[in-house]
């Protein structure tokens, strides 16, 4: 359940930080589809952390420690909407650029979230 | 959204807009990085490796420093961001090159460990990027 959520925020990411890696490519800010792409991209995170969250308190122990655990799935949760909210004020293409980069950051923390749990 | 001032400065020099969003939300992510991972990582076992724990946490206070001075903008913070880019870059050269050629100092990694490799390289291309751009806004 935890490896394919895993893998599914993972890609989820990189297609976000390609869409709006286009955007930026064509000059363009983020708009209302980026967005909600970025949404889409947060409740996988927000499901994540549920999930992991019900899997430590049945008693599930993550390989390299429950705090780092925690800590990566809070900072996957909070990494897109940083950015969305900062492409926000910004309505050039370097907000896409950001938004982009987000992902990116997004889909390796994903990789570091699948170490720590198997170790 | 009509009006829209890519790279104009009304008040003094604007640091966080543009491309400078992008080094702003980049050092955002090395705070978060840096300043958990020495936290944990001095509350939990200092002992195993006070050298590399000490340096991941001044690291972490340098990139705080930098991303207050992006965001504040303004001549004076252009110039304090300026030095301690440079000084950033300096730290990840010196860590970098002394954990390949003394890897027995650190038994563990530190943010700059390998030229920051365990972080994609961006420690070491952030500065360089920085200090770009920080010498272009002063020419803007």
């Amino acid at each position: 359940m935890l490896d394919a959520l895993t893998l599914a925020t993972g890609v989820a990411a990189l297609l976000l930080a390609a869409w709006c890696g286009w955007a930026a490519y064509r000059d363009q800010p983020t708009k209302d589809w980026h967005f909600i792409g970025m949404a889409v991209v947060t409740l996988l995170t927000l499901v994540q952390l549920v999930v992991g969250v019900v899997w430590l308190a049945r008693g599930e122990e993550p390989a390299q420690g429950t705090v780092i655990f925690v800590a990566y799935l809070l900072g996957s949760f909070a990494c897109v909407p940083a950015a969305g909210f900062m492409s926000l004020a910004e309505r050039t293409r370097w907000g896409s650029v950001t938004v982009a980069a987000s992902g990116v950051v997004l889909a390796v923390l994903e990789v570091r979230l699948y170490d720590i749990w198997k170790g | 959204m009509t009006e829209q001032e890519p790279g104009r400065r009304p008040d003094g020099t604007r640091l966080a807009g543009g491309p400078g969003l992008l080094l702003v939300w980049l050092y955002g992510v090395m705070v978060v990085g840096a300043v958990s991972r020495s936290v944990y990582q001095i509350a939990t076992e200092f002992d195993r490796a006070p050298l590399a724990y000490s340096l991941s946490a001044i690291a972490g206070v340098v990139y705080g420093f930098i991303t207050y001075t992006l965001v504040r903008g303004g001549e004076r913070a252009r110039r304090a961001a300026l030095v301690c880019c440079a000084a950033e870059l300096v730290g990840v050269l010196t860590v970098g090159t002394w954990t390949l050629v003394d890897p027995s100092a650190f038994p563990d990694a530190t943010v700059w460990s390998d030229y920051g490799m365990g972080y994609l390289f961006i420690p070491v291309l952030l500065p360089l990027t920085a200090l770009y751009w920080l010498r272009r806004a002063r020419a803007a």
